[in-house]
């Protein structure tokens, strides 16, 4: 059976700061809707469902917030969906939105995603212990530094890789006006110089603690020719999971991430993804998973991701962008973190990407991961409709 | 549309506790038994979801560990939702009406056990104007009971009866936690005595959904959705007629539910006078058999209760029991959410 194609007609996102006290959860969310709503030129009325999702609910101190949210998104009357997947959740949310249209359940779908750290304290929320199992080690970078080390030491990187994507990073958010970190002053030095917290991990090579939402409004191809803008089209999309721990686990490059990779080229065509794709926005929150995810994603053989990042392939210029946006390095509010990387991708293929937006740009990939590196969402998108 | 069918259903023994078991241990058991009962491993399945709450376990990513039970290497194509697993069934639908799946497994499960239930349950309100003040779960519910008895809809006694049929009728089922003869009890929460409220309990589900001919090669007689949707309503109680569920009605609409009539339907009521609003949303007479599991007045383990009425509702037209069935399940305070499938056996296609 042939699947609706699902395009993407409305994107919108708040300015991300540390802490929003001018609005309530209910506002914040509303924020981004309303300017998604505004960018596909359609109002709440032409919406049929509303897909949400958030990172642990311990992390603003509420229960299944959608409940308290359907007001406040329009959803009153119509179907509203939570998904939580850990930090890929802003990644699977997108998906299952697009599966609705996909499956021709929906013609419409507001899907949005959000955190607003401030109303609680993420730390608090991710250490709350439990009988029997291991404590999670002083958050997550605590979680994430030993697996770097054994990147480094299984490709021989050199201990300069970290510093550089973090500069590069945080520079290009200086391009983004949504961004959290605009750090005008921002040198290599300044990177390197700043404290180690969870060695090789430095303060200036970890994401930063965000409040802010991001929404998108997915349509049929009826929807797309009505759009005002160019719209965005889903070429594929996947999900794969793994359990966090087992025998012969590899945090370095986890299977899951690679075959949830393979799957989104499969449904798109792509042969050599390096060639093929003009941006990339891939989850970063700690800077040596760039080159980590480069080789896992498929962008580089094995032990050559880092040659990438110290090229300059992904730097903003480079052939292979990572993260025009300033990536999660330079936003992160956690459960919209991933849908921030999908709908960047989709602005990049629509050319409204402002500042930062690719010349040229007709592929990108939007990639999200979470839980002990164990939940993987991607989708790839096109400037033109999937063929067939 | 592709023909999607529910094709095997298990529980857990509900349980006022389980201490000795973690939440991997609880579903174990019935995750191979769904799996069993088709034949079917881990890895053949196309989709997999879940449905939980961290607030029950009283820790972020709790569902994290859960996956561990279903043996998820090599990886596997799967998600989760912060709902009952009814909703968990829906999005795996969805998954299977896109033809990127033929199969789906579908689980949730609940611990009440390890806090307090109704004080969690609050923690799910407006969390500026509403949760500051506590109100639990069975007030709240006592307010729907008042404004029914008040509108002229029901009356203690009726509540009673209600309570006493469920209870007679869970005798025959071996997973209910409270079955037979129960007192009426004092007020709890007045007009709410101790037998118009659920019981606390532990437990886990899980189903196994499957497309077309790959249904009939593993069910003798598949328990086919005709029609699946989910509505929701404003929160505040304020604004809404707790003695309806306009959310309800439209979601089986859509569903098809009011195309023929149902000889049974599994109505996620874990309070008596929230079955006296959902018989009316739902429009159920006399000749509908309403809840003979049970339903959740004889085990309600919070986010798996719903998934479980999709799974009682199928299991008897598994067994030739029932043709045409509606399940139920909701979400928040007084039925803010709800969701209604209809399921037929093939005999009733004809």
């Amino acid at each position: 059976m042939s699947e609706e194609p699902v395009a993407v007609v409305g994107i919108g996102q708040t300015k991300h700061v540390a802490a929003r006290h001018d609005v309530s959860i209910a506002g914040l969310v509303r924020e981004a809707a309303v300017r998604a709503l505004e960018d596909a030129g359609l109002t709440w009325s032409d919406i049929d469902a509303v897909v949400i999702g958030k990172a642990p609910d311990f992390f603003e101190g509420v229960m299944m917030p959608e409940l308290y949210l359907a007001d406040a998104l329009g959803a009153v009357g119509k179907p509203m969906l939570r998904v939580h997947t850990a930090g890929s959740v802003g990644g699977s949310t997108a998906l299952v939105a697009a599966n609705l249209v996909a499956a021709r359940v929906h013609r419409t779908v507001l899907t949005l995603a959000f955190e607003k750290q401030s109303e609680s304290n993420a730390m608090w929320g991710l250490s709350l212990p439990v009988p029997f199992q291991q404590p999670l080690l002083a958050g997550a970078g605590g979680f994430f530094a030993p697996h770097v080390r054994a990147y480094m030491r299984r490709t021989g990187a050199p201990d300069t890789v970290g510093s550089l994507v973090a500069y590069k990073d945080r520079r290009n958010a200086l391009k983004n006006p949504y961004a959290h970190i605009h750090d005008a002053d921002i040198t290599l030095e300044k990177v390197q110089a700043s404290p180690m917290l969870w060695d090789p991990i430095r303060y200036s090579e970890t994401c930063p603690s965000s409040d802010g939402a991001c929404a998108m409004v997915l349509t049929d191809r009826d929807g797309a020719a009505r759009a005002p803008h160019p719209p965005a089209w889903v070429h594929g999309g996947a999900m794969r999971s793994e359990p966090t721990l087992f025998a012969g686990k590899d945090f370095v490059s986890p299977q899951a991430g690679k075959d949830c990779a393979a799957d989104v080229y499969r449904q798109a065509r792509i042969t050599d993804p390096r060639r093929e794709i003009d941006a990339v926005e891939m989850y970063v929150p700690f800077s040596w998973y760039e080159p980590m995810w480069l080789e896992n994603l498929g962008f580089a053989g094995e032990g050559e991701g880092w040659k990438l990042t110290e090229a300059g392939v992904t730097e903003l210029d480079g052939d292979l962008p990572v993260n025009p946006s300033g990536g999660v390095l330079s936003t992160n509010p956690i459960g919209a973190s991933g849908m921030i990387r999908f709908a960047e991708a989709a602005l990049q293929v629509r050319g409204r990407a402002g500042e930062h937006q690719i010349d040229g740009a007709t592929r990108a990939v939007g990639h999200a991961y979470g839980g002990g590196a164990q939940f993987f969402a991607m989708w790839l998108v096109g400037s033109q409709p999937p063929p067939g | 549309m592709r023909d999607v069918a529910i094709v095997a259903f298990a529980q857990t023994a509900h349980r006022r506790r389980t201490d000795e078991l973690s939440e991997v241990d609880l579903l174990m058991p019935v995750l191979h038994e769904v799996l069993g009962a088709t034949g079917l491993k881990a890895n053949e399945i196309g989709f997999t979801c879940s449905g939980s709450a961290d607030y029950l376990a009283g820790r972020a990513f709790s569902f994290t560990m859960a996956l561990d039970g279903v043996g998820a290497h090599p990886p596997i194509s799967e998600s989760h939702v912060e709902m009952d697993g009814a909703w968990a069934l829906y999005e795996a639908w969805v998954k299977i009406m896109t033809g990127e799946a033929d199969t789906a497994l579908v689980y949730s499960y609940g611990k009440s056990s390890p806090g307090e239930v109704r004080d969690v349950l609050s923690r799910q309100l407006d969390p500026y104007y509403l949760a500051p003040l506590w109100p639990d779960s069975v007030a709240l519910a006592a307010l729907q009971a008042q404004a029914l008895i008040d509108a002229g809809d029901t009356d203690e006694t009726a509540l009673a009866e209600i309570a006493a049929r469920s209870r007679a009728d869970a005798t025959a089922n071996p997973y209910a936690q409270l079955t037979g003869d129960v007192p009426a009890g004092d007020h709890l929460v007045h007009p709410l005595r101790t037998g118009d409220c659920p019981p606390i309990g532990d437990g886990a589900a899980a189903v196994i959904l499957a497309a077309g001919d790959t249904a009939r090669a593993l069910c003798a007689r598949p328990a086919w959705i005709r029609g699946i949707d989910h509505r929701i309503e404003a929160h505040s109680l304020g604004v809404r007629d707790l003695t309806d569920s306009p959310s309800t009605r439209l979601a089986a609409q859509h569903a098809g539910a009011f195309e023929r009539p149902a000889d049974t339907a599994e109505l996620h009521a874990p309070f008596t006078s929230q079955e006296v609003v959902l018989r009316k949303a739902l429009g159920l007479g006399d000749d509908t058999r309403v809840n003979p599991s049970g339903g959740a007045l004889a085990a309600n383990p919070v986010m798996a209760a719903g998934l479980i009425r999709l799974g009682e509702a199928a299991a008897r037209i598994h067994r030739g029991e029932s043709d045409r069935a509606l399940a139920h399940a909701t979400s928040g305070p007084c039925l803010q959410q709800n969701l209604v499938a209809v399921l037929e056996g093939e005999s009733a296609h004809v």
